[in-house]
């Protein structure tokens, strides 16, 4: 900005023009090196006091499973999983070209026979696991959305259909969906029968576990969105005379987007939290399925691998609000929704 | 005799929890195509409802509005509608917002360029060509609405309807919007009722005066006529003896004879009848 308005003024001696301009360049690299050590610093040393006090704490607890791991452990773990998923990919990918050496000399000696290819059967890694649970919330996450926005907005701008539905949202709301998991399991099995399933029950339970929580806050806070559209708003639609259609798509549903998407950030970073716990629960495959097996294995290093485990859902949640966040800044007007 | 818009005889009732609540009394007005009228009057005396009654937005328990001889029975862009916090869509830039109104007024009767033509010539009148791709919350309260006065002259209306068009605006800025909607109006010659708090800008921009007393029960104190040359230039007129003295009527109308107490009492019922006797002010038209 500055060069542009100082390379106009042609009039002004070169030399000068030099000085203030490296003068200001100079100045404003100062204050953006200050601005970004003060973004990047304080939070630094806040995770470097945090680091300092947990291996000072840990080093202190001893625990049937040996002391309890500080940081420096917990490093070691996390490069230790990633070693095992390496080990398990090569495995995999050897695994399968056995199959085809074996499949193409048997061909050679037998022209009718039809190679079969057996999936891979090892253990699920750490990173495997991590891949299963963002898979079964987004599955549960999406299935609610396109349930409960179209809900929300008919709440909304119906109130008989609010009065109707709302004792029935009041009352399912608060239910910790790990309640509904035991019969969610027992009808899906029921239900969800087929010789070639395209998805594992486990997958479907965990999802419709994780859809069941999400459903509220979404339903939630579409309603509110939709139906405190500013009057004034609708105003200008009546002197406009719009009709139903435009509207809804013009005036309403832009006017509620914001509280729609604070109702699936809700439910997004909730149904991430009931996804672990409904996976240690039912044993279907996931992070919490990990936790628990690692609990249950009870080895020195088993501590240190669960706490790995913590940090990475923590990880995860904050990426996946992020994530909510940067999409709603480009979905809608709204300039005002603040990463925080 | 043909009236361009009528009011005849309005009231309205609300029901209220305290039962119900008279609002208007037998509001009677006529007023002339070309027209410029202001409502002026004390805060909750029921000018708002009076512009809304003539909107469509509200119905008036007994009595009318006729505009050309036909019956107001709902809102419609023929009495387009300048709020006094603009009420802009804020998802949509200056442009669109004038051009949804441009759509759904001229969608059947204008082509696509003629309506991208006329949405451009509204906000230039208004000038503000040079914002039309800015959003509503990155330009200034005046800014928006002078968007807001081009949204509803781009709808072409019989009658703009404002309420408290500047009300929300600084003093310096109103003053401009002011000088910008006599220049408008001198070219366009629309028929308008404003309401306004502020004697200045009435007694500035008004052919007539229409003075309501206090409510509940308010129906029309009295109509001043405003004498004044066209084009009016504020400055030129803040020493002339005839513009004084119109302020000086309208102030000692809203604080000598309708002066407001602090505190909102309710009409007995002996007042409440003498103002029913009061003879209704009709000023005829022309």
């Amino acid at each position: 900005m500055s060069t542009h308005i100082f390379n106009t003024c042609s009039t002004f001696n070169a030399l000068w023009l030099e000085r203030i301009q490296g003068a200001l360049q100079g100045e404003r690299f100062v204050k953006m090196t200050v601005g970004v050590s003060r973004n990047l610093f304080i939070p630094f040393v806040a995770i470097a006091i945090f680091l300092a006090m947990w291996g000072a704490a840990a080093s202190k607890i001893e625990t049937s499973l040996g002391t309890l791991p500080g940081p420096a452990k917990v490093w070691e773990q996390t490069a230790q999983l990633y070693k095992e998923h390496q080990v398990s990919q090569e495995k995999e990918v050897a695994f399968y070209q056995r199959q085809e050496q074996r499949n193409a000399e048997r061909l050679k000696h037998d022209p009718d026979y039809e190679p079969k290819i057996r999936p891979y059967t090892g253990a699920p890694t750490f990173f495997d696991q991590i891949g299963t649970s963002l898979l079964t919330v987004a599955t549960g996450f999406l299935l609610a959305s396109l349930i409960a926005i179209p809900i929300g907005i008919v709440c909304g701008m119906s109130a008989t259909l609010y009065q109707a539905l709302n004792p029935l949202i009041q009352i399912f709301k608060p239910v910790s969906p790990l309640a509904w998991l035991p019969l969610v399991t027992i009808v899906v099995s029921a239900v969800y029968v087929s010789d070639d399933p395209l998805f594992a029950k486990s997958f479907v339970t965990s999802a419709i576990t994780v859809t069941l929580c999400c459903l509220w806050p979404t339903i939630i806070n579409t309603t509110v969105g939709v139906s405190s559209v500013d009057k004034d708003l609708l105003n200008v639609s009546r002197v406009l005379r719009l009709g139903w259609f435009t509207k809804t798509v013009k005036i309403i549903l832009p006017s509620a987007t914001p509280m729609m998407f604070t109702g699936l950030r809700l439910s997004l970073s909730i149904g991430w939290m009931v996804l672990i716990a409904a996976e240690m629960l039912a044993q279907n495959p996931g992070l919490g399925k990990f936790v628990w097996d690692e609990f249950q294995n009870g080895s020195s290093d088993s501590l240190a691998r669960i706490m790995v485990a913590v940090l990475v859902i923590g990880l995860i949640g904050f990426l996946l609000d992020r994530g909510m966040l940067l999409l709603q800044r480009r979905v809608t007007w709204d300039r005002n929704a603040v990463l925080r | 005799m043909n009236t361009y818009l009528s009011l005849e005889n309005l009231s309205i009732t609300f029901d209220t929890d305290n039962g119900p609540l008279d609002v208007l009394d037998d509001i009677s007005l006529k007023i002339d195509k070309g027209e410029f009228i202001s409502l002026i009057g004390h805060s909750g005396c029921g000018k708002s409802t009076v512009l809304n009654i003539v909107a469509g937005m509200l119905q008036a328990t007994s009595g009318g509005v006729l505009l050309e001889n036909r019956e107001v029975d709902e809102p419609g862009p023929d009495r387009a509608v300048v709020f006094q916090n603009h009420s802009l869509l804020p998802w949509l830039t200056v442009y669109d917002n004038v051009r949804l109104a441009v759509d759904q007024v001229f969608r059947k009767t204008r082509s696509k360029q003629e309506r991208h033509a006329w949405t451009l010539h509204n906000l230039e009148l208004v000038h503000m060509g040079h914002a039309m791709d800015r959003r509503p919350d990155e330009i200034s309260g005046g800014m928006k609405q002078r968007v807001g006065i081009a949204r509803a002259l781009a709808m072409e209306p019989k009658v703009l309807l404002m309420d408290e068009p500047f009300g929300a605006l600084d003093s310096l800025t109103r003053t401009h919007m002011q000088d910008s909607l006599m220049e408008i109006q001198a070219d366009l010659n629309n028929t308008v009722i404003m309401i306004t708090h502020d004697v200045d800008e009435a007694v500035l921009l008004s052919d007539r005066i229409v003075m309501m007393s206090n409510g509940p029960s308010a129906t029309v104190g009295e109509i001043l006529n405003i004498e004044l040359e066209r084009p009016r230039n504020r400055l030129a007129l803040a020493d002339a003896p005839s513009y004084n003295h119109y302020r000086a009527e309208v102030l000692r109308f809203l604080h000598e004879r309708h002066a407001q107490s602090d505190v909102p009492v309710k009409k007995s019922a002996e007042e409440s009848a003498e103002e029913v006797l009061k003879p209704t002010l009709k000023i005829a038209a022309g």
